[in-house]
């Protein structure tokens, strides 16, 4: 349906295609948080990476940083309906995380966890073949609390939400077991390309 | 837990805008019917979209300002930005009549019920005072007398949302208080103040509540957000009792 006198401000057609649908343009960046900001220091974190309730291998902040480091620039896609393009990252590729712990993936999920308690659930698939990343630096500095620092996830083909924030650890899960937002009425994919905000799109 | 619901999709639907009652001089309700009526929780927002002849689309998140005990009509409190693209539309085009296409309930953790028990503390910037408005009304309309207090702010008294509803709330004395926190309104008047929200703020009006919050909302713009959860952790709420609602802009 049309809506009666509504033009809208309509989108420029060459970054029409790098906007998935019922997205819009931001140049601010897009927040989405169940609770307060938690500030984690980074002489106190750590990332654990587990296989079920096994710890396989955990780095301190020091060692993390040490991994190699790769730079990533993405567009990326809020739920709340906000894109914002070309956003530069560094951090941490999930393929070299594995290959740092020498683990081939177990199984085909991993849950995210963050130091909040929020837990997101996200294929292994889709966060290997260098489509993801531990980020620690956003635009040249390093990661504000508001933004999820020290440390959060980077997932820029699904919906921010993903992109677990305050990050402290994956884990390898027998089944997709869904996380805090899927377990709350949002979808348990999230591709920002098909639409799938909620349960069920 | 996963209730059945959460299995269902929701689906888009027209509502008809039923009346508009301009609230401040920026902010207005707006009424809709939706032609498929649903149940919802306070606390939770709908999804709405407006679509261009061109076929251009574009939406929005507006929490539900109505209680889910008033029946099928669901106010939306929309603040006009200037150069907002939805929020200009509602204000400048929008008529009563119109069908308006939104989809909804939608939101599993910002929400209360009586069942859910208190104390309550909720805290609101400017527009984000909508979702908490919806739980004042439930709790009243289910004449609970759980403690709640709305810790409020907005620039002036002119620009409160809600005013002299909330007002009559307070003054009932049926375990509801208002405090207030005006950025830009000189005046000062008893129990309220005028600066941003801080730790200072946040304990004292704490203490008049007669037992620590149980659960805390927090609502409003990101830079709010983040100032006023920094403020209640501070003063020694448990961060995992503080849900946040960031309305992003
Ligand atoms: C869950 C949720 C619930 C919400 N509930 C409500 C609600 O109950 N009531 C409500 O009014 N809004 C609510 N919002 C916000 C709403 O979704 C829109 O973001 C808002 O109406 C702005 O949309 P717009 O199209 O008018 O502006 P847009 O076209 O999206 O423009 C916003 C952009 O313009 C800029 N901008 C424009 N005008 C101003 C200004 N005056 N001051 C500062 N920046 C400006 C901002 O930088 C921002 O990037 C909610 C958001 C969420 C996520």
């Amino acid at each position: 349906m049309t809506t009666r006198g509504f033009t809208g401000r309509g989108q420029s057609p060459e970054i029409k295609d790098r906007v998935p649908p019922g997205q819009s343009l931001t140049e601010d960046f897009p927040v989405l948080s169940a609770g307060p900001t938690p500030r984690v220091l980074t002489e106190d974190w750590k990332f654990t990476l587990k296989v079920g309730p096994k710890p396989v291998i955990s780095w301190n902040w020091d060692e993390f940083n040490a991994l190699p480091q790769t730079k990533l620039t993405r567009d990326i896609h809020c739920v709340t309906a906000w894109s914002k393009l070309d956003t530069h990252w560094q951090g941490v590729l999930i393929d070299d995380i594995l290959a740092e712990a020498n683990l081939e993936p177990p199984t085909d999920f991993l849950l995210a966890h963050g130091y909040d308690g929020y837990t997101t659930n996200v294929p292994v698939k889709d966060l290997t073949g260098g489509r993801a990343m531990i980020a620690t630096s956003y635009d040249g500095k390093p990661l504000t609390a508001d933004h999820g620092g020290p440390a959060r996830l980077l997932v820029p083909h699904l919906y921010f939400w993903k992109s677990a924030k305050w990050i402290n650890g994956l884990q390898f899960t027998a089944r997709d077991e869904p996380g805090f937002w899927e377990l709350r009425g949002y979808h348990i994919y999230g591709d920002p390309w098909r639409e799938q905000r909620y349960t069920g799109d | 837990m996963q209730d059945q619901s959460a299995n269902a999709r929701v689906e888009w639907q027209t509502a008809t805008i039923t009346g508009v009652v301009r609230q401040t001089a920026r902010v207005s309700s707006f009424f809709f019917a939706p032609s498929v009526p649903f149940v919802y929780t306070a606390g939770q927002h709908v999804d709405v979209r407006l679509s261009a002849p061109d076929g251009y689309q574009t939406q929005r998140s507006y929490s539900i300002a109505s209680t889910p005990d008033s029946g099928a009509t669901i106010e939306l409190a929309i603040e006009r930005l200037d150069d907002g693209e939805v929020s200009t539309f509602f204000h400048d085009v929008a008529q009563i009549g119109d069908e308006i296409e939104l989809r909804g309930p939608i939101g599993g953790h910002f929400i209360w019920t009586v069942a859910d028990g208190g104390p309550i503390l909720l805290v609101g910037g400017g527009s984000g005072v909508v979702p908490l408005v919806s739980m004042l009304r439930h709790r009243k309309a289910r004449n609970s007398t759980i403690p709640a207090l709305l810790l409020y702010s907005a620039r002036s008294w002119d620009e409160l949302i809600f005013r002299d509803e909330l007002l009559a709330l307070a003054e009932s004395e049926n375990n509801f208080d208002l405090a207030l926190a005006l950025t830009r309104d000189p005046v000062a008047r008893a129990n309220h103040y005028t600066r941003r929200i801080d730790a200072f703020i946040v304990t004292e009006t704490l203490a008049r509540l007669p037992a620590p919050p149980k659960q805390t909302f927090v609502c409003g713009s990101n830079a709010f957000v983040t100032t006023a959860a920094d403020a209640l952790v501070a003063a020694g709420i448990p961060a995992g009792s503080i849900r946040v609602e960031r309305y992003g802009v």
